[in-house]
């Protein structure tokens, strides 16, 4: 029997910038199903936390309750993090992020914790624009209760039981566009060629970034008139573009090439090159990025790629303009101004 | 690149490197796992199959297996495939109703062997159960050839060589020892339907500077000398002595000297320590019996002083690479060093050498005196005359000698039956799935991180004192559990099938030593080994590459290390991966399947 991860890794296994060979970034063995699309994403974030010479103290890692939830026991075993209450991780997350504004938060949930029992909190962290990563592993059912329809399993379709779905999906990227969200993408588990430099982006996004990624669900959801099974999101995929991460760029300028190839630059300095495979779309243009969404969704096709972007964006903290230093760095004058400073609020309140 | 054709055997066989690199192909995982589970008589039978002398190459083998050993690549040691061997030897329970048991029913043929060593009595041990008389010739009283004469008894007990020599004298060989063979001629005459020459390479070679001749009585040739110890002629030597060479032969040599009386025995060498041609294990075991080894130093000559030896100079070199990138000795010019010397032990190589071989019989010779023989069936220029062993090629080691006995044996039987000696017999291979459930095998699977065991030797002083207490104790069970279970399982074979394959990445996510890629597919090996997960540098080891995936892709493996650990077919979710015990064995004469 093995549950065991033998120790041995490849001897010539490439290091990154800070001397890290890519198993510094791993977890625990995943204990999810064979061949579940969750651990592909795990492994995406494990790669593109490697790749970007993340130290791994830098990065917290936020969760909820379900089998996507379980997921950072397996991966960045070396960096902070939070399993919270069901649906529960947008609330702890800003708490977290208030206290502590210089970590990465990578915030992972599944169909059931955001657009069931989390709906509430999700909506209201995107309003609030809170600088994030908020990767779903979306698989349209329960699998942690046996597999019955979750609020994103689309209607008409057909689950392992043979039982149509009647009730209309709810589109978590469409949603998080009417909401203002600052970035949103779509993946597939299926594709880290695609996966790996959205991860990075959103990693490098000032604000909310949402990545919904479909991620079959092998034991409960990969059946024939399953809209989120292997064979079917690989039959109905449409990208939006393919991308390219850009770590670090000298001299860039957000300009329109002629042809299809577009540069976005964010705010580091750092950019995604896009090659647009639809000229009737334009990321950086909400209205567009809506339409293109509801093209696709009107064919039956499930849009995926970098779908909107807002490069320059202002998070909770400029929001409401809180330090620039994180709270555990501040000393107890700065922490406990005392009672004259509590007095001088009060008497502006009179 | 074309998908890799796993139908044929050699595909797979070469994934088990170290069963790959033993000359007779011995199935090594197979019996190590054997030994794991105390199943000592079995794994003994497998080794006796493959290499006629376990107990023998448990102690002594060359072990070309183990530098083959995919553990050296993900860590620092080899399995201790050798000493395992001993440990299934050492423990094994009644093996001899496993072997042939005779009287066989004769087919009326009759096979002379020249010479007594590994590979007539491999040739004895393949053909007499096929009925054929066998007549073994040797000068010496007992068989075993250099396995008797050249390898020291603290290194091999002469009870594990008898045992194993007879094995096969039991089987109904008759024996012409003490039986010097002067003449092929004569043996020929003898209307013998095939005749075997293992005769080895018995000429040790001389050293021709001045002094030879007037120190004659104390200058020995190496492999002479440890015969005349081994057939109790010779039982002391001088207090200080001098082992010219830098092969095995000559740690042999050094050691005993130790034992008869050497109490100031250096190992002098033209090489740089490094290069020298001795197993580096037997370099250790001299020098930890406090024997010097003193490299890069030429021999001039011997001295001699009122008619004795004195000692001997040297000259002073090192290494130097020219341009041509050929390393050559240059002398320092530093003067002469000189080395006391009661007795020298000359130690610089063997030879073949056939003087009883008339020129005149059709046999042929090449420039360098060694017979023409065809390389794969061991046949001379004359039809009915095989060579095998040292005597076909020039001096090797035992487990050669043993794979070419097998072969030559094929030959020989090929040959009393008229049939084509290049129709040679395929393997014998066989492939059955190990999946007994969800995360259960049927091998064990999991992968110890324990570092190679050290095998315990005897106290020093008593090893010394008594030339025959054999320094090396064995494992003892517990520890060859241990040093067992580092074995890789390189047998159980990693096979994918690309229809049930759905492309979930969960093999190339688990995988411990990234050996598993998606790719597209590239036109040549260079170009697909560069776009790996991790780039497959090591070229001696070959890429699995599956068929064109319903997205284009292909699935490509690096066998080069690869845990055999079965996560990829544990976590596949479509059983497109699995864990496939392939067995492989070279088939013997006689056992053709037809």
């Amino acid at each position: 029997m093995t549950y065991i991860r033998p120790k041995f890794r490849h001897p010539e296994l490439p290091k990154n910038k800070l001397g890290y060979t890519i198993n510094y970034y791993e977890g625990a063995l995943s204990t999810l199903c064979a061949g579940c699309g969750h651990d592909s994403i795990s492994a995406g974030i494990v790669q593109a936390c490697y790749e970007m010479n993340i130290e791994p103290h830098r990065l917290a890692k936020m969760s909820g309750i379900g089998c996507s939830s379980k997921t950072p026991a397996y991966f960045l075993s070396n960096s902070h993090g939070f399993n919270s209450v069901h649906g529960r991780m947008p609330s702890v997350a800003t708490g977290a992020n208030l206290g502590n504004r210089d970590l990465i938060y990578l915030g992972v949930s599944g169909d059931g914790d955001t657009a069931s029992i989390g709906m509430g909190q999700f909506v209201h962290v995107i309003r609030r624009n809170l600088n994030m990563v908020y990767i779903v592993m979306n698989n349209g059912c329960y699998g942690l209760t046996k597999g019955q329809d979750s609020a994103t399993a689309d209607a008409g379709s057909k689950n392992k039981s043979g039982n149509i779905n009647l009730f209309e999906s709810i589109d978590l990227a469409s949603l998080s566009l009417e909401l203002g969200a600052t970035f949103v993408a779509q993946s597939f588990s299926g594709d880290k060629t695609q996966l790996i430099p959205l991860i990075k982006a959103a990693m490098k996004h000032p604000g909310f970034a949402l990545i919904n990624v479909i991620s079959p669900c092998v034991t409960f959801n990969n059946n024939v008139g399953s809209t989120k099974s292997y064979d079917f999101v690989r039959e109905h995929i449409e990208a939006t573009s393919t991308l390219d991460f850009v770590p670090e760029m000298q001299e860039i300028t957000t300009s329109y090439t002629e042809g299809s190839s577009q540069q976005v630059k964010l705010h580091d300095g750092s950019a995604i090159n896009l090659h647009k495979l639809s000229s009737a779309w334009d990321p950086m243009d909400r209205q567009s990025a809506m339409n293109a969404m509801m093209n696709a969704k009107n064919k039956g096709e499930i849009l995926t790629g970098l779908i909107y972007i807002e490069p320059e964006t202002k998070d909770l903290h400029d929001l409401i303009q809180t330090t620039a230093t994180p709270l555990n760095a501040l000393g107890k004058k700065e922490l406990c101004p005392g009672a004259s400073a509590l007095e001088e609020i009060n008497a502006d309140l009179r | 690149m074309k998908p890799t054709d796993i139908k044929n055997p050699e595909y797979f066989h070469k994934v088990v490197d170290c069963q790959h690199a033993c000359p007779a192909h011995t199935p090594v995982p197979e019996y190590i796992r054997l030994i794991a589970q105390e199943r000592y008589t079995e794994a003994y039978m497998i080794n006796w199959d493959s290499n006629v002398f376990p107990g023998v190459l448990g102690r002594t083998c060359d072990r070309p297996c183990e530098p083959a050993c995919r553990r050296g690549r993900v860590e620092e040691e080899p399995v201790a495939i050798c000493r395992l061997k001993r440990v299934a030897a050492d423990n094994k329970g009644d093996v001899k109703k496993h072997m042939p048991q005779g009287p066989f029913p004769p087919n009326g043929k009759k096979i002379a062997l020249i010479g007594g060593g590994p590979a007539s009595l491999t040739v004895a041990r393949d053909l007499a159960p096929l009925g054929y008389e066998i007549h073994l010739y040797d000068e010496q009283k007992l068989g075993g050839g250099f396995m008797r004469s050249q390898i020291p008894a603290f290194r091999l007990p002469e009870s594990v060589l008898n045992e194993e020599v007879n094995y096969i004298l039991d089987l109904g060989i008759h024996t012409q020892f003490n039986t010097y063979v002067n003449s092929l001629k004569e043996i020929l005459d003898k209307k013998y339907d095939a005749v075997f020459i293992g005769t080895g390479a018995p000429k040790g070679r001389d050293l021709d500077i001045p002094g030879r001749q007037e120190a004659a009585a104390n200058i020995h040739i190496g492999i002479n000398w440890l015969s005349s110890v081994a057939f109790e002629h010779t039982d002391k030597i001088g207090k200080k002595v001098i082992v010219l060479g830098g092969g095995n032969t000559a740690m042999d040599c050094c050691r005993t000297a130790r034992r008869l009386g050497g109490e100031q025995v250096k190992v002098v060498v033209r090489s740089p320590f490094a290069e020298m041609k001795a197993s580096p294990w037997e370099k250790e075991d001299a020098i930890h019996e406090d024997i010097p080894i003193i490299d890069n130093h030429v021999p001039k000559s011997f001295v001699v002083e009122n008619g004795k030896l004195t000692g001997m100079q040297f000259e002073k070199v090192h290494a130097v690479v020219d341009e041509n990138g050929k390393r050559k000795l240059v002398p320092t010019g530093e003067a002469l060093v000189f080395i006391e010397a009661d007795d020298v032990l000359v130690a610089i190589g063997q030879e073949n050498s056939f003087p009883w071989i008339e020129r005149d019989l059709g046999l042929e010779f090449d420039q360098w005196g060694l017979p023409k023989v065809d390389e794969a069936t061991y046949v001379s220029t004359i039809p009915n005359v095989f060579f095998g062993g040292d005597a076909a090629f020039g001096p090797k080691n035992v487990i050669t000698a043993v794979a070419q006995g097998h072969q030559a044996a094929i030959s020989i039987d090929l040959f009393c039956k008229k049939e084509d000696l290049h129709n040679r017999p395929a393997p014998y291979v066989n492939l059955i799935s190990q999946k007994m459930g969800i995360h259960e095998w049927a091998y064990d699977s999991e992968v110890t991180t324990d570092n190679r065991y050290i095998v315990p030797q005897a106290e020093k002083n008593l090893t010394l004192s008594d030339r025959k207490k054999e320094v090396e104790l064995g494992y003892d069970g517990l520890t060859g559990f241990k040093e067992a279970e580092r074995c890789l399982n390189c047998d159980v074979q990693t096979i994918f099938t690309e229809s049930k394959c759905i492309e979930c990445d969960a093999c190339v996510d688990i995988c411990p030593t990234s050996c598993i890629t998606f790719t597209e597919n590239a036109e040549t090996e260079t170009d697909l080994r560069a776009r790996l997960k991790v780039h497959a540098t090591n070229l001696t080891q070959d890429l699995y590459v599956s068929d064109v995936l319903a997205t284009k892709r292909v699935m490509v493996k690096d066998e080069n290390v690869c845990l055999h650990c079965g996560l990829c077919a544990e976590r596949c979710p479509t059983a497109a991966w699995d864990m496939q015990k392939f067995f492989y064995n070279t088939t013997k004469a006689g056992k053709v399947c037809h």
